[in-house]
């Protein structure tokens, strides 16, 4: 089967698509995105979060062909994602291209990255909220989506907000840490 | 394996009509995991997503008719006024990832015993809507349940909605679980207060092979309200028809031990949940803001 959807922001098609299989599977192996991570497979862990339609949902239980037709963000559109989204919210009418799959594909860390990080992925960095990575692009996602619908979130609504991701390095204060740093990096700009 | 997309309501259930045993796909939490876990291959998945019907919900005069395929995170934000005990339960399901896609139509359609909405529609009294190309059957949600697993649903129908009553009093949810977030129910209790008809209703999940309402219970302190006039005074129940009601409840559960909890563990906890549960409900009608307390 083929599968038509946007994938940060530009359109993609994917064939040969099993029926049973899932977005997350789609966006690793066929589009070449593994940024979304691959580990329990039942949405215990939130490890592949995406926003599908700008909803935070486990890319594992998504079935490839519910994503026909719609528009899917992963981590490695995430930077370009909330630029697009900074840019756009005072009314401006810029529109950004979206990442493109090889751009997606060729993105290193640090500073000689072409894009910018997302405010949230560099709060992760200066607060120390990363340690073996493995968790980090699902809480991106998720923590970013939080930010965007409450960007003075208290203890408890960041709590609740990635309750759905598990990572077994932190023990989780750093990057709490982390998106109040976001949070209040947002409000001083703003 | 074939992947169905109908565009709306009638083409699902003509779809339906056609491949029998096409397994119903709404927000795939259920129905995924058994996939990637290759312990299901259904021949047709039939995608509900595009049927906007499903997403919808009425509000009327007496109850609610909500759209077997509308997300949980939706009845916690725009229904917790006219479902409470839904609205409670449903904040307890999985993780907000799973509570954006996870909908009670799919809950029903797995009709484990631990799905978290049971008790809750057990408690208010609900009627599933199921539908197929030969016409529509009410079936009340105690008879949709027939054993571990199983439904009253015909290999050609669908579920399109449920009819929930709306609160008329104070509802109650309780789940016990490891942990706040991402638990299957050790084992779970709803109850509701239905002042109008003077009457309490309860729901059990995760203690039998289907969730249950603890008749016995119901039939108990019905009784011992009225007798003792206490829907009219609004005294504090007696502590010791409060007993009576928890033991009623904890005896009609009919548990397994397993990995989650033991036999014994699962009636203890229920006992407990009823008792707490009645107290908080029974408060809220005392101080007469005849709706629910927040906390769970």
């Amino acid at each position: 089967m083929r599968v038509n959807f946007t994938v940060n922001g530009r359109p993609q098609q994917a064939d040969d698509v099993w029926e049973g299989e899932s977005l997350l599977y789609v966006l690793r192996e066929r589009m070449g995105l593994p940024g979304s991570k691959n580990a329990c497979e039942q949405g215990e862990c939130g490890s592949c979060t995406v926003r599908l339609d700008n909803v935070p949902v486990c890319a594992c239980l998504v079935a490839a062909g519910q994503a026909e037709g719609r528009d899917v963000v992963t981590v490695e559109g995430l930077a370009e994602f909330a630029e697009r989204r900074d840019a756009t919210a005072p009314g401006g009418p810029e529109q950004g291209s979206g990442t493109g799959l090889d751009e997606a594909r060729r993105w290193q860390p640090g500073p000689g990255g072409s894009t910018p990080l997302a405010p949230v992925q560099q709060a992760f960095i200066d607060a120390g909220a990363v340690q073996c990575g493995f968790c980090t692009p699902g809480l991106l996602v998720a923590a970013d989506e939080l930010l965007e619908r409450n960007p003075e979130p208290s203890d408890a609504d960041i709590r609740e907000a990635l309750s759905g991701n598990l990572c077994r390095c932190t023990g989780y204060e750093k990057i709490l840490d982390a998106v109040r740093l976001a949070a209040a990096r947002t409000g001083e700009e703003g | 394996m074939d992947f169905l997309r109908p565009a709306g309501w009638r083409e699902a259930l003509a779809a339906k009509a056609e491949h029998p045993t096409a397994v119903p796909i709404a927000g795939g939490t259920d129905v995924m995991v058994e996939i990637n876990f290759d312990h299901r291959r259904p021949d047709v998945l039939l995608d509900l997503n595009r049927v906007a019907e499903l997403t919808e919900w009425e509000v009327g005069e007496r109850t609610v008719r909500l759209g077997a395929g509308v997300p949980y995170t939706r009845i916690i934000e725009e229904l917790r006024t006219e479902l409470p005990g839904l609205a409670l339960a449903s904040h307890t399901v999985g993780s907000p990832q799973i509570r954006n896609r996870g909908t009670v139509g799919g809950n029903l359609g797995a009709a484990s015993p631990a799905g978290d909405s049971h008790p809750a529609l057990l408690a208010a009294g609900a009627e599933v809507e199921v539908e197929s190309v030969r016409g529509t059957r009410m079936i009340p949600v105690e008879e949709f349940y027939t054993g571990v697993k199983r439904n009253a649903l015909e290999p050609d129908e669908l579920i399109r909605a449920v009819h929930i009553q709306k609160a008329e009093g104070p509802q109650q949810f309780s789940k016990v679980g490891t942990r706040n977030a991402m638990v299957i129910a050790v084992c779970a209790f709803a109850v509701a207060l239905h002042p109008r008809t003077r009457t309490v209703r309860t729901g059990i999940g995760s203690a039998a092979p289907t969730p249950i309402r603890a008749r016995a219970a119901e039939d108990f302190l019905n009784a011992a309200l009225a007798d003792g006039g206490f829907w009219d005074s609004g005294a504090i129940i007696t502590p010791s028809v409060a007993r009576q009601f928890a033991e009623l409840c904890a005896g009609a559960c009919n548990p397994i031990d397993d990995v989650r909890g033991s036999a014994a563990y699962r009636r203890h906890a229920v006992s407990v949940m009823a008792r707490r549960t009645l107290g908080w409900t029974w408060q809220a009608y005392r101080e007469g803001n005849g709706r629910t307390v927040q906390c769970a």
